[in-house]
């Protein structure tokens, strides 16, 4: 499989650089800057669609930036497992677009130039990981995405939010700096090269090497790339929830765990490859490890009652479903895995676009304040549910078809007690879903102190002012719904049509 | 070249306006700067022998000729300096008020004297100028630095010539080696088969000397005291070119003339670097002055330079190079930076600047991005300095790397708790507003560093192309020479 030299790699991690650009110089015009933003998204999405064809039929496109020294460059490479990731996030942008437009309107937030160009720039760093081809190139992107979405992260610029960002951005340049950095110059200096390979079996390390090096050079970069949020350097995922919601949403949904996760598994994959890991007996011990943070993800995303928090709770440990597949080193556990970083990126986004909806619409962070909301906003409250049921991993939503591989692959690997940690996950899963869903559709409307409670017979409108803020009461604004629709939407597609992201993992598998 | 400098500062003299003086300084550093982009493109590529040599007798009666010449490493460092000067110039159009003529003169001397040290091939030579400069940059800390300038000019003097005495003895006793044919040559005097011990000795007083101007930990003191009170044109040349001299003193003379000196002591030289990269790095860390966290970062810097170098590898005394040009580049732009901001706000600490970046958000762009070519963000021109040293020092020792690192996290965390507080700050910020973003002269001194930072840091060809041969051949007769005694020594 030669690669081929193709440009429009290069557009596409142009068209976010650009498109910040234009959102920085178009500021002062609302309308014409989230054109701009939109208009980039679109611009990506369309060249990335592009590449479909190309993959699919089994090719391989590069373009190479700068040459800095031999076996050292910055190179773009479009391959299936770029596909998944690219496609979903550049997809899930252009939704985001228009949802942070109503999100941020909506709250009338400050600084919306500098949101949205860094908005632009996180993509940016986004898609290039992606498309990167060698460890440098991840690497450069990167860390352009820890220090593009500081500001998005600190944007409320109180306290809490300055507390936030300096907890994201200690705990990611600090392992980026500390593991990522050293392993690379190390993994250059032993092969000569970083360029991945071009299966994900064989990796790039010479076989003299000694198992000791590879082996602590592969603890390096597991733990090293703490964006995958695997503990103990999770926290701050939980931290960086400070952020609006709709940087939750993208970026900690979809854009920077992702990118954690995504370069977590290319390096698995590409450096260190398969066999590798097998010969060295890496896998199952990865497995174990990041199950821990599968269960206590879930336990402490129970005990959470700040919608945003359980939701990124719920992260954590979806996360390392996609480390674990991978880490399993069966076809279909692999398979499982990468298929879940799509599937993950519909379903969490969709959670975090209703939890931002809610929050506009009622000013309310709390689960337990959200009893009843379901009948005032059923549309939110729909999408909510179908998400959540992809996230316990219910047929027919996309959530199910990831873990049905995992499963099949945990089992062809003989690991029952991996059986066991899916299982019960998932049921830690429904235990602290369900009770959201069935709140807000069965449970009564809260009343705030104070205030009469409203006759039963006035329904929605009733509630509206019993709330202690004075907002219109029912869904919020459309251009934040429809969003939220979509989203819900695609995950149902993809679980009952998984095909189209199948036949790129399956590509990555062979 | 050498006497460009000197002739306009001798014109400078007779200049009577101030305003004049400033135009004419910029103009001949500008003339200067071009002119030495001529050393380039005749440059041969493909040989490490030195270049454009001038010589002529001068004291026959001890054989100190005039001798220059320049390799792929001295070029570099010639370029770096002839750019870096118009750069003083412009950053001290408005901070400097007082002498402005002994000012101009001195910086035209400095600039003399600089090209002087990294292209002489005369020991004698050499030694003039490495005393010629410490003269003009002592009287700028003395005369234009800040409330303890004279503790710092002091303490600058002495330390520095207090390494030149170590220098000097080293210089006489290579002299004096082979009463036979007794030279001040420095090609001459590289390769000769003096004894282990012999260049033991000698490496040893070449080393303070050199290290104290590196500065290497932990001869070090002089230097945060030397930025704070220094003008921001003294902190650059200071930081720019002074330090390098430090570094190019190992390579050219350390490791060509006592090969086996270096590598006795290069264990212990790398473990001083590495000690150099985390203090450095931690003191950093530590600091409210803008100018001392700079200068703090530069120990560290220069900490990755000597790593590099006595990594002995062809990797690391490239990346050391590298290290050296991206220093003078990131942290000469960043003292500008830092005196931009005392311009504006007549005060260096961090406390106070908080916040500024919203009301100055050029400023605060710049700023950014020499913080993170600073902390070796990929892309920049650090970043591939550091990634070369550490290459090197990998196949050295693992061990040493691995300690080294914390270092390398020092310097992200202190680059980005500065770039945060300038751009952010807290919820309570000092009021900025009304102070104005960067003007024109500023600008255009910040821009061409800015260049350089991506230039280097996505195209490090060219540089790298330049003194790859002269490193290859250092490198290789280094090892040479250190095979070949360890040859004698098993027989």
């Amino acid at each position: 499989m030669e690669p081929i030299h193709d440009v429009r790699l290069l557009a596409a991690i142009l068209a976010p650089l650009v498109g910040a650009g234009l959102v920085m110089a178009t500021g002062r015009k609302p309308n014409v800057r989230e054109a701009c933003s939109l208009l980039a998204a679109l611009t990506l999405f369309g060249i990335t669609a592009s590449l479909v064809p190309d993959i699919k039929a089994g090719r391989m496109l590069t373009y190479t930036l700068f040459e800095l020294l031999p076996g050292l460059s910055f190179t773009l490479r479009a391959d299936a497992l770029s596909m998944v990731f690219a496609l979903a996030a550049s997809f899930l942008w252009i939704v985001a677009v228009f949802y942070s437009a109503g999100y941020m309107r909506g709250l009338h937030e400050h600084e919306q130039t500098r949101f949205n160009t860094c908005f632009a720039l996180a993509l940016f760093g986004a898609i290039g990981c992606a498309f990167s081809n060698n460890l440098l190139t991840l690497y450069l992107f990167y860390e352009i995405v820890s220090v593009g979405t500081y500001p998005l992260v600190a944007h409320h610029q109180d306290e809490e939010s300055y507390e936030g960002a300096k907890k994201y951005m200690v705990y990611l340049t600090t392992t980026a700096k500390g593991l990522i950095f050293p392993a690379m110059v190390l993994i250059y200096v032993l092969s000569g090269t970083l360029d991945f390979a071009t299966n994900s079996h064989t990796g790039i390390l010479p076989p003299d090497v000694h198992d000791g090096v590879v082996t602590g050079l592969y603890i390096a970069c597991l733990i090293g790339f703490a964006k995958n949020g695997i503990m103990p350097l999770h926290s701050w995922l939980p931290s960086a929830m400070v952020a609006p919601t709709p940087v939750s949403a993208l970026l900690h949904a979809v854009a920077v765990v992702k990118v954690g996760v995504f370069s977590t598994v290319r390096v698995m994959l590409y450096v260190f490859g398969t066999d590798t890991m097998g010969a060295l007996n890496l896998g199952m011990p990865t497995a174990w490890f990041v199950s821990i943070t599968i269960l206590v993800g879930s336990i402490v995303a129970l005990s959470k009652d700040n919608l945003k928090a359980r939701l990124a709770y719920s992260t954590v440990s979806q996360l390392s479903y996609i480390v674990l597949g991978v880490a399993l080193l069966t076809p279909q556990a692999i398979e499982g895995g990468l298929l879940h970083i799509a599937n993950h990126a519909f379903s969490k986004i969709t959670l975090f676009f209703c939890a931002g909806a809610i929050y506009v619409a009622t000013h309310k962070k709390n689960i337990s304040e959200m009893s009843g909301l379901g009948r005032t906003m059923p549309w939110t409250f729909g999408a909510f549910a179908i998400a959540s049921l992809s996230m316990i991993g219910a047929p027919p939503v996309a959530g199910f078809v990831s873990k049905w591989y995992m499963l099949l692959g945990a089992m062809d690997a003989q690991a029952i007690g991996i059986v066991v940690v899916l299982l019960s996950s998932t049921l830690l899963n429904a235990a602290y879903f369900v009770p959201i869903v069935y709140k807000g559709f069965f449970g009564k409307p809260a009343i705030a102190a104070g205030h009469a409670a409203p006759a039963p017979s006035h329904g929605a409108h009733g509630a509206s002012h019993g709330g202690s803020h004075d907002h219109h009461e029912g869904e919020a604004p459309l251009a934040m719904v429809i969003p939220l629709c979509i989203t819900a939407a695609i995950s149902v597609a993809i679980g009952i049509y998984p095909n189209f992201f199948l036949q790129f993992v399956q590509a990555v598998v062979k | 070249m050498i006497f460009a400098p000197l002739v306009a500062a001798a014109v400078a003299a007779f200049i009577p306006s101030e305003r004049l003086l400033r135009w004419w300084s910029l103009i001949a550093t500008l003339a200067i700067a071009v002119g030495s982009v001529a050393l380039y493109t005749g440059f041969d590529l493909t040989t490490h022998a030195f270049q454009f040599v001038e010589f002529a007798p001068w004291i026959a009666a001890f054989r100190i000729n005039y001798a220059l010449g320049i390799d792929g490493i001295s070029l570099l460092l010639i370029l770096l300096t002839t750019f870096i000067m118009p750069l003083c110039v412009l950053a001290s159009w408005k901070y400097i008020t007082t002498r402005v003529k002994e000012f101009m003169i001195c910086l035209l001397v400095m600039e003399s004297a600089m090209i002087g040290v990294f292209s002489a091939l005369d020991f004698v030579l050499f030694f003039v100028f490495w005393e010629a400069m410490l003269i003009p940059m002592t009287l700028m800390i003395g005369v234009w630095g800040g409330p303890r300038k004279v503790y710092a000019a002091v303490k600058f003097f002495i330390y520095t010539m207090a390494g030149s005495v170590f220098l000097l003895v080293a210089i006489v006793a290579l002299y004096l080696w082979d009463p036979a044919n007794q030279t001040f040559s420095i090609p001459e005097l590289m390769g000769r088969p003096y004894s282990q011990s012999f260049q033991a000795w000698i490496f040893a007083a070449f080393f303070i000397s050199f290290a104290i101007k590196v500065p290497m930990f932990p001869f070090h003191t002089w230097l945060p005291a030397a930025h704070v009170e220094a003008p921001t044109a003294g902190s650059v040349i200071l930081a720019s070119v002074l330090l390098k001299m430090g570094t190019y003193g190992f390579v050219r003379f350390c490791l060509p003339i006592t090969p086996l000196g270096a590598a006795y002591h290069a264990p212990f030289v790398m473990w001083l670097s590495v000690a150099a990269i985390l203090y450095g790095g931690f003191a950093a860390l530590a600091q409210s002055d803008l100018k001392k966290l700079v200068a703090y970062s530069s120990v560290s810097h220069m900490g990755f330079a000597t790593l590099g170098i006595f990594s002995l590898t062809t990797a690391g005394l490239q990346g050391a190079t590298l290290v050296m040009i991206n220093h003078g580049v990131t942290t000469g732009a960043l003292f500008i930076c830092v005196g931009i901001i005392y311009e504006r706000l007549h005060t260096r600490d961090l406390g106070e600047s908080a916040g500024l970046g919203k009301f100055a958000p050029v400023l605060a762009g710049m700023v950014g991005l020499f913080c993170l070519s600073s902390m070796a963000f990929p892309g920049t021109n650090s970043f591939i300095g550091e990634f070369l040293v550490l290459s090197g020092g990998f196949t050295v020792s693992t061990l040493m790397m691995c300690i080294a690192v914390p270092g390398v996290v020092a310097a992200a965390a202190y680059n980005l708790r500065m770039l945060q507080k300038f751009a952010y700050g807290s919820t309570k910020n000092p009021d900025h507003s009304g102070v104005p973003d960067l003007s024109a002269r500023e600008i255009f001194a910040l821009a061409p560093l800015v260049i350089f930072v991506l230039w280097i840091g996505l195209q490090p060809g060219p540089f790298v192309d330049v003194m790859k041969v002269s490193v290859d051949h250092l490198v290789q007769t280094t090892q040479a020479a250190i095979a070949q005694a360890a040859a004698v020594a098993a027989q």
